[in-house]
C-alpha cells in the first residue's frame, strides 16, 4: 500500500512538473512531447517524499522514536535547513487497535515527538505545525500487524 | 442552515396535544403528565394541554424488566387503520419488537372494548385499540388494555400535523413501555453521530443526527467533526471540528442551527463531554506527550483543570448520574486502563485490572453501570462492570466495537461496528445491557461515534 501511495505521489509531482515547464518555457505550440523532469522539484512535497522520506514509524501504542525514525527526522532537519522557505504539517496516525479518543491523544502525542526531534535539530518552530488524525487516516487497510504498523506513524508534508 | 432548520422545526413541533380520556374506574390520567414541557424552549404554533397530574393511584407495573427479558410481554397491536394509520402501527411494533421485551401479536380489531378472551387464549398481556384519522392535521387516539382484567390503563389522543406521525408513534410505544414496565421508555428519542463518507483513507466525517430507529437522518455540518456529545438537558451537541487549522470545540443548537465555539484551549482540545446538568463540558486537552481533563463551565467560560499526570494520556470522560464523579480512560499506569475520581479532580483510584486496553469509559444514566471498551489480542470486547470495578461482563465482540453511549433510562447501549480492510463499513447498533437484541440502525452512509439524546421534550 505505502509503494503504490508513494507511486501515485510521484506521478502528481511529474504531472506538476510537466505543468512548469509549459510556464517558464511559453510554449504555446504544443508539440505534447515535453521534456521530462529529471526529479521532483526541489523544495517539494514530492522531493521529501522520495529523496529524504517524510515518515516516521512507532511501535504499538508507543510514541517513543526509534533509530530508524531519528535517522529519518535527521534527514528532514537537513532538507528543512537547506528549504527554508518551506513550511511543514507533521500529522500523527495510528492504527486501529485503539479507541478514537484515545487514539486521537495517541497521534497528538507522536506528531509532537517527531516536532519536538525537528526543532531540538534546529528547525523552527514557526515553521512546523502539528495535528493528529488518530485512527482515520490508514495509509494501508486491512487488519494484521503488518497493516497496523504502516498505519502507525508520524506524517510531515509541505503546507 | 436555513432551510434545515425549518424542516427540523416543523419536525420536531407537536401541535396541539393531547386531551385526556378518563379510564372508568381509573380516574384521570396521562403517562404525558410531562407533557407542560413540551412547550418549554420552542416559540411559536406550540399548544400544550397540561394534561393534569399523573394518577396517584396508578397502579406498579407487575412486570419488571429482567422478567420481560426472560418472557417478551405478548402485546396486541392492531393496524391504526390505512394510510398514516399504517405507518405508525409499523413503526410502535418495531420499536417494542427492538427492546426483545414485547412480542407483538398483530391484530384488525383497532377500536371498541376489545374482546379479550381470544387474547387471553393467545396468552397476551395487554391490547392496544388505536386509530388515525386526517390527512394535513392528524387525529390518533390510543389505548392501552389490560387483557386480564379487561380494564383500559390508558388512553390519549393527539392532534398533530401529519409530519409528525413518526414521533406520536414513539410517543405512545413510550407510554405502553412505562405502563407495563413501570420506567421511561428511549423511542422518542434521537442519537447524534460522525456520518462517514468517501475513501476510508481520508474519510468525509460530519456530523449528522437521526432519530433512534434511524429515521430522520440529517447531516448538520459539512466540515470535518469528530466525538460529538449530545446536551444531556438542552437541544444541543457539542463536537470537535476540523474546519480550522488548530481543531475546535463548537456546540450545535438544533432548535436555530447555530453553533458557536467553546473557547480556546492551550493546547489541542480532544472530544467534549457534557455534565449531567448540561452546565459543563470535560475536554481532554492534548499539549507535550499528554493530555489532561479540563472542565469548562459553559456559561462563564471558566476553566479548571482536573487531571495532572505529567504526561499521561487522559480521556473519555463520564460523570455519575448525580455529578459527583468521574470515570475516565488514562495510561498514567502505563497501558490504557478506566479510572475514577472527584468531579472536582484530584487523586484517581484505578478501576479496571484485565488483560489489554481498556477506553470509551461511559456512565450510565441508572449510576448502576460502566460501560467501556476492551481491546486484547487485536479484537475489540463491549462491556459493562459496576461503578466499584467488579462485576465486569462482556456484552459483543468485533474487529472493532466502540464508542458505546447509553439510551436515557440505561437499559441499552448504542455503539459502533466497524469490520477492517479496504471496504471496511462501520455502523451504529444497538443491544440490550444484559448482550441481547444487537441489531443495526440502518443509515445512508457510514456512521461512527454515537451520542444518545435525553429523552425528547
Amino acid at each position: 500500500m505505502r509503494l503504490k501511495l508513494i507511486g501515485t505521489l510521484a506521478v502528481a509531482a511529474l504531472l506538476a512538473g510537466c505543468a512548469n515547464d509549459h510556464a517558464n518555457t511559453g510554449a504555446a505550440t504544443g508539440t505534447g512531447a515535453a521534456v521530462q523532469p529529471s526529479g521532483p522539484v526541489p523544495g517539494s512535497e514530492a522531493d521529501l517524499v522520495a529523496n529524504v522520506g517524510d515518515r516516521v514509524f512507532f511501535d504499538l501504542n508507543q510514541s517513543g522514536l526509534t533509530s530508524d525514525a531519528k535517522a529519518t527526522l535527521d534527514k528532514q532537519a537537513d532538507w528543512l535547513a537547506k528549504y527554508p522557505q518551506v513550511t511543514v504539517q507533521i500529522a500523527g496516525n495510528c492504527d486501529d487497535r485503539g479507541t478514537e479518543e484515545y487514539n486521537l491523544a495517541l497521534g497528538q502525542r507522536r506528531a509532537n515527538a517527531a516536532h519536538d526531534y525537528l526543532t531540538a535539530k534546529g528547525a523552527a518552530g514557526s515553521r512546523m505545525t502539528t495535528i493528529s488524525y488518530g485512527k482515520d487516516r490508514p495509509t494501508a487497510t486491512g487488519d494484521g500487524e503488518d497493516v497496523w504498523s504502516q498505519n502507525r506513524n508520524a506524517v510531515t508534508s509541505v503546507q | 442552515m436555513g432551510s434545515t432548520r425549518d424542516t427540523y422545526l416543523s419536525g420536531r413541533q407537536l401541535n396541539a396535544l393531547n386531551e385526556i380520556f378518563g379510564a372508568p374506574g381509573l380516574g384521570r390520567r396521562s403517562l404525558l403528565g410531562g407533557g407542560a414541557v413540551l412547550g418549554a424552549g420552542l416559540a411559536g404554533g406550540m399548544i400544550v394541554t397540561p394534561s393534569g397530574a399523573q394518577a396517584a393511584d396508578a397502579p406498579a407495573a407487575e412486570i419488571t424488566v429482567d422478567q420481560a427479558r426472560t418472557a417478551p410481554i405478548p402485546i396486541v397491536i392492531p393496524s391504526f387503520g390505512p394510510g398514516v394509520g399504517e405507518q405508525i402501527t409499523g413503526v410502535l411494533t418495531d420499536d417494542l419488537s427492538n427492546t426483545g421485551l414485547f412480542k407483538v401479536i398483530p391484530s384488525s380489531a383497532n377500536s371498541g372494548t376489545p374482546d379479550f378472551a381470544p387474547y387471553k387464549a393467545m396468552g397476551a398481556r395487554a391490547a392496544v385499540t388505536g386509530t388515525a384519522s386526517g390527512s394535513g392535521t392528524v387525529r390518533v387516539e390510543f389505548r392501552l388494555w389490560d387483557v386480564l382484567t379487561g380494564q383500559q390503563i390508558q388512553g390519549t389522543a393527539y392532534t398533530t400535523s401529519a409530519a409528525n406521525w413518526r414521533r406520536i408513534a414513539h410517543i405512545i410505544g413510550d407510554v405502553i413501555y412505562q405502563r407495563m414496565l413501570g420506567e421511561k421508555g428511549y423511542f422518542d428519542t434521537r442519537i447524534g453521530l460522525i456520518s462517514r463518507s468517501g475513501s476510508i483513507h481520508a474519510p468525509r466525517m460530519r456530523l449528522a443526527v437521526m432519530d433512534q430507529d434511524g429515521a430522520n437522518y440529517r447531516v448538520l455540518s459539512s466540515s470535518q467533526t469528530k466525538l460529538p456529545s449530545f446536551n444531556p438537558v438542552r437541544d444541543q451537541i457539542a463536537f470537535l471540528s476540523y474546519a480550522t487549522a488548530v481543531p475546535r470545540i463548537y456546540i450545535f443548537d438544533l432548535a436555530t442551527g447555530r453553533q458557536h465555539i467553546l473557547g480556546d484551549f492551550n493546547g489541542v482540545p480532544l472530544g467534549p463531554h457534557y455534565s449531567p446538568d448540561g452546565g459543563t463540558i470535560i475536554v481532554p486537552v492534548a499539549r507535550g506527550s499528554g493530555s489532561e481533563l479540563y472542565s469548562v463551565n459553559i456559561a462563564s467560560g471558566a476553566k479548571r483543570q482536573l487531571t495532572s499526570s505529567g504526561g499521561a494520556i487522559n480521556v473519555s470522560p463520564s460523570f455519575s448520574p448525580d455529578g459527583s464523579q468521574i470515570v475516565f480512560n488514562s495510561d498514567r499506569g502505563g497501558s490504557p486502563a478506566l479510572y475514577i475520581m472527584s468531579a472536582s479532580g484530584g487523586a484517581a483510584r484505578r478501576l479496571s485490572y484485565g488483560s489489554g486496553n481498556y477506553g470509551d469509559s461511559v456512565w450510565s444514566p441508572r449510576g448502576d453501570l460502566i460501560g467501556f471498551t476492551r481491546i486484547a489480542g487485536g479484537q475489540f470486547s463491549l462491556g459493562v462492570m459496576n461503578p466499584d470495578g467488579t462485576g465486569e461482563r462482556i456484552m459483543t465482540q468485533g474487529y472493532t466495537v466502540e464508542s458505546p453511549t447509553f439510551c436515557p433510562n440505561g437499559r441499552v447501549l448504542a455503539f459502533c461496528r466497524r469490520t477492517g480492510g479496504e471496504n471496511g463499513s462501520a455502523r451504529i447498533h444497538t443491544i440490550d445491557i444484559t448482550g441481547f437484541h444487537e441489531h443495526a440502525i440502518a443509515t445512508p452512509e457510514g456512521a461512527s461515534s454515537p451520542t444518545w439524546s435525553p429523552l425528547n421534550v
